[in-house]
């Protein structure tokens, strides 16, 4: 495009090998009304500085590696555009809440152990063989659950989540979303095996309702909304009553 | 150097390599099975997968017609053996996946709903909505957690095979967040490592798709298949490249030139009416469509834009309600990355690079040519693409194809014999001794200098339509451009520790030796077949040309180029017709 302009790309700057604090650097970058925040990292790893770390991949919203802190709130960076931030500066960040490995790429490693804390796979019934073909599940039987299907694991719901701001242990939005769409399956009969994880203190009673995560969430799949039909099915539970909401 | 053992290593967290992982893990659960992927498995470029995965459900269908579609797709050069496993395994893996939780789309009864795809003569591609890709390999990431066997070694980047005696011994990676080198000692290894598209500058695919797995086993001495079959897909944003899944089409979304003109009728996939009507027009394959969008180009009917020419995908008719439901993310890409509304406005787009039919070649077990390496996904070439894949075929290739390479591997392991960890700990030593060299360079070029005068080679010698002298020219290019990535790259970023400038100058040198192959199996075949078109030699050719073309490492030089029988069975070469040519020639 002809149509190029230049914007102020202010970076933190993080190298735990040589670091004691992080930094700010800036970097001016041209862009053409179409460049993405990614592309115009890319464009100052390619020609400015080919150290500065930023994790992407699909380029295209799907695959959840691109989150960070822009201006201070959470976005994909794939798909937040220069032409909407000009005339800058603009500021990118890691995700908020998480220990930083490097510049602006986070720490995963506690939210996959999260995720693999809420059995995220079907519990079935019965094991029928595969050659009596699929089960059924009708259109209104897959709404129930696909919203929570949706989530790309992006983690700027955490980012936003003043609870697991302040305690990293929280299982927080993600996760219980995931807990929330496996026990909303037809297929599914695992809300016990899952109720551990959703009842205990780090479970859904941590989350005080702020909703941001669900205002974050480029996928709307409405974190704060499964974990508020979770606090409803832990208290029935914990009455020992049946459940109204999901869960067989 | 860090040492893990392991049985099984799999190199690869996408479709294939997960459901390569599972298979191992349920053959035997006594296994110690090492996953390991340069990115989160759920961030692998199966992820962007849209339209969907075949598998014959319908009455009205058959394994022969899915069978004859996928060998006359991809004009004989399918290996017609491994295609019948491939027909009859499809459906059970997508049965499979819908146990394990695939939200696919279904039918008000609560059957699974399948759609048309292009190159197909019946509906059989199981979706979920136009995020298919998406929801297979969520599905495989989170029930792989269900296996105590697995370990995932997430954000590990393999830089090396070690293999000794033609049997593979070891795999050499460099621990991302650390910088640490680390050797997994095996018994076996599945390469899942996906495609290569990103050799290519205009393509649909992830960055993350540079053919590492493919130059690790070239390097290793196994050997690359058909790899000048490079599928563009027609319907992609210009300049980004992001795709308009095929799914559009088989919705119903119509193409048309600057004119408002439906141009495919004047390329043997019409008559116009009636449609829709499966393999013709827009349901054509994508050979065919790309091929047309480029003469459509030098007859000046395109429309321009910034980015390169275009023509129009038109979804309007299809209602705004169809759009929503059935195209989802089509219609979200297309707002946020084209600033267009599908719902009122026709999408412009240009082909791209999509996918390699190529790569590592195996058999029908997915075992290559190093005994104890199996390759399985994009990555190989098991042989049942030919010149061109059809959509749909890729997403049951890697479940079909990963469960046989996981399950071969384990059984492998049972009998490989015990080695010497000494021997192989060493050869390691010098492998990570070579990669660690690569941070040193004090002088040299930037890498990006590099990687796109490789991209614009390959665009412009080895495109849609190629000829002798622009094979050649890209060929000399290319040897060129590796000759400079040898004298050094020189690198902003000397640290250890989760350096990604480190990480594409290993990449690079995978990519450079690809694109070689590519060009040079390019060169050798003089002839016009699916994917591969030839301007100075414009017709097929079944006396010289019904053979895979086969790349061997010629180490710093170029790859060798010969030839390797096609497996033909039951269905004999004939024209590939589509439209009303193709209907008549089926009814006779
Ligand atoms: C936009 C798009 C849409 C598509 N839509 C469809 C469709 O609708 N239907 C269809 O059938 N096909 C479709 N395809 C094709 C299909 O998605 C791919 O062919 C398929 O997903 C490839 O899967 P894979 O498991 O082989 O590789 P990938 O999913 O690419 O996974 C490769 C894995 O290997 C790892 N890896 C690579 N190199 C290394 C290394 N050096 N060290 C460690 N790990 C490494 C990566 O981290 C990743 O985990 C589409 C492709 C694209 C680009
Ligand atoms: S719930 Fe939304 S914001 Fe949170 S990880 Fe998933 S997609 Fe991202
Ligand atoms: S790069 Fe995949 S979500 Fe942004």
């Amino acid at each position: 495009m002809t149509d190029t302009r230049t914007i102020r790309i202010e970076a933190l700057r993080f190298n735990p090998e040589t670091d004691s604090a992080p930094r700010l650097q800036r970097y001016d970058v041209p862009f053409t009304p179409d460049m993405s925040v990614l592309q115009g990292l890319q464009y100052i790893k390619d020609h400015l500085d080919g150290s500065l770390t930023f994790r992407w991949s699909c380029r295209m919203a799907v695959c959840g590696s691109c989150g960070m802190m822009i201006n201070g709130r959470p976005h994909l960076s794939c798909e937040t555009f220069l032409r909407d931030l000009y005339p800058g500066p603009v500021r990118v960040e890691p995700l908020d809440h998480f220990p930083v490995q490097r510049d602006l790429a986070i720490d995963q490693a506690g939210f996959l152990d999260k995720l693999a804390a809420i059995k995220p796979y079907i519990v079935s019934a019965k094991d029928k063989p595969l050659s009596e073909g699929p089960s059924r599940q009708t259109p209104a039987q897959l709404d129930a659950y696909y919203q929570y299907s949706q989530c790309i694991n992006c983690l700027l719901c955490y980012a936003a989540c003043p609870q697991f701001g302040l305690n990293p242990d929280f299982i927080g939005p993600a996760a219980l979303s995931l807990l929330h769409r496996y026990n909303l399956d037809s297929r599914d009969i695992g809300w016990s095996v899952r109720a551990d994880v959703a009842n205990a203190e780090v479970g859904v009673w941590e989350c005080t309702v702020v909703g941001y995560c669900s205002e974050v969430c480029p996928k709307g799949v409405d974190p704060m909304h499964a974990v508020n039909e979770n606090k409803v099915n832990s208290a029935l539970d914990y009455l020992g009553v049946k459940r109204l909401l999901g869960g067989r | 150097m860090r040492i893990i053992s392991a049985d099984v290593v799999v190199i690869g967290g996408g479709g294939a390599g997960l459901r390569a992982a599972i298979a191992a893990a349920e053959a035997d659960p006594g296994l110690a099975i090492a996953l390991i992927s340069k990115v989160l498995p759920m961030r692998s470029h199966t992820v962007a997968a849209e339209g969907g995965s075949a598998g014959v459900v319908r009455d009205d269908d058959s394994l022969d017609n899915h069978f004859d579609d996928t060998v006359t797709g991809g004009e004989w050069l399918c290996d017609q053996d491994v295609v019948d496993y491939f027909v009859r395994h499809c459906t059970e893996e997508m049965v499979q996946l819908e146990r394990w939780g695939c939200p696919w789309s279904r039918k008000p009864d609560g059957s699974i709903n399948v759609r048309f795809f292009g190159g197909m003569k019946v509906q059989r591609t199981w979706f979920a909505a136009d995020k298919s890709g998406f929801h297979i390999l969520h599905t495989l990431f989170q029930t792989s957690h269900k296996y105590p066997a697995i370990t995932r070694y997430d954000e590990y980047f393999c830089a090396d095979l070690i293999v000794e005696d033609g049997r593979v011994r070891g795999v050499v990676a460099i621990e991302i967040a650390t910088g640490e080198m680390v050797l997994f000692h095996c018994k076996a290894a599945v390469l899942a490592t996906g495609g290569a598209g990103r050799v290519f500058r205009q393509n649909t695919n992830a960055g993350i798709v540079t053919g590492e797995g493919m130059g690790l086993a070239l390097r290793a001495g196994a050997v690359l298949r058909d790899m000048e079959f490079v599928q563009w897909h027609p319907t992609c944003l210009p300049g980004t490249g992001i795709l308009m899944s095929e799914a559009c089409r088989g919705e119903g979304a119509i193409l048309t030139n600057k004119d408002g003109y439906r141009y495919l009728q004047d390329y043997g996939l019409g008559p116009l009416d009636p449609w829709p009507r499966a393999k013709a027009m827009e349901l054509g394959p994508r050979d065919r469509l790309s091929q047309a969008f480029w003469h459509e180009d030098k007859k000046g009917n395109t429309i321009q834009t910034p980015h390169g020419s275009a023509v129009n995908l038109d979804l309007r008719h299809l209602g705004e309600k169809k759009i929503l439901e059935r195209l989802p993310l089509i219609t979200e890409a297309a707002r946020t990355f084209a600033g267009v509304d599908p719902v009122r406005e026709p999408i412009p787009v240009r082909p791209a690079v999509h996918y390699t039919m190529g790569g590592i070649a195996t058999n029908v077990m997915t075992e290559t040519a190093i005994s104890g390496l199996y390759a399985a996904g994009e990555c190989a070439s098991v042989g049942i693409h030919g010149a061109n894949r059809l959509g749909s075929n890729s997403l049951a290739e890697i479940v079909v194809f990963g469960k046989v390479a996981g399950e071969r591997a384990a059984q492998y392991v049972r009998s490989a014999r015990p080695v010497s960890p000494e021997r192989t700990a060493r050869l390691a030593e010098a492998s990570a001794t070579r990669v660690l060299r690569l941070l040193g360079n004090e002088r040299g070029e930037r890498l990006a200098e590099i990687r796109d005068a490789m991209m614009d080679a390959m665009e412009e010698g080895v495109g849609l339509y190629r000829t002798e002298a622009g094979l050649k020219a890209a060929c000399r290019t290319l040897a060129d451009l590796r000759a400079r990535y040898r004298r050094g790259i020189r690198l902003d970023d000397r640290n250890r520790a989760f350096n990604t400038e480190w990480l594409a100058a290993i990449e690079l040198g995978s990519m450079l030796e690809v694109a070689e192959a590519m060009a040079h199996a390019a060169l050798w075949r003089r002839e016009s077949r699916g994917a591969h078109q030839r301007l100075d030699a414009t017709a097929r050719d079944d006396r010289r040309f019904l053979v895979h073309s086969i790349a061997r490492s010629g180490g710093d030089g170029a790859p060798q180029i010969k030839s390797a029988p096609v497996t033909i069975t039951k269905s004999r070469p004939g024209s590939r017709v589509y439209g009303g040519a193709g209907a008549k020639a089926e009814l006779t």
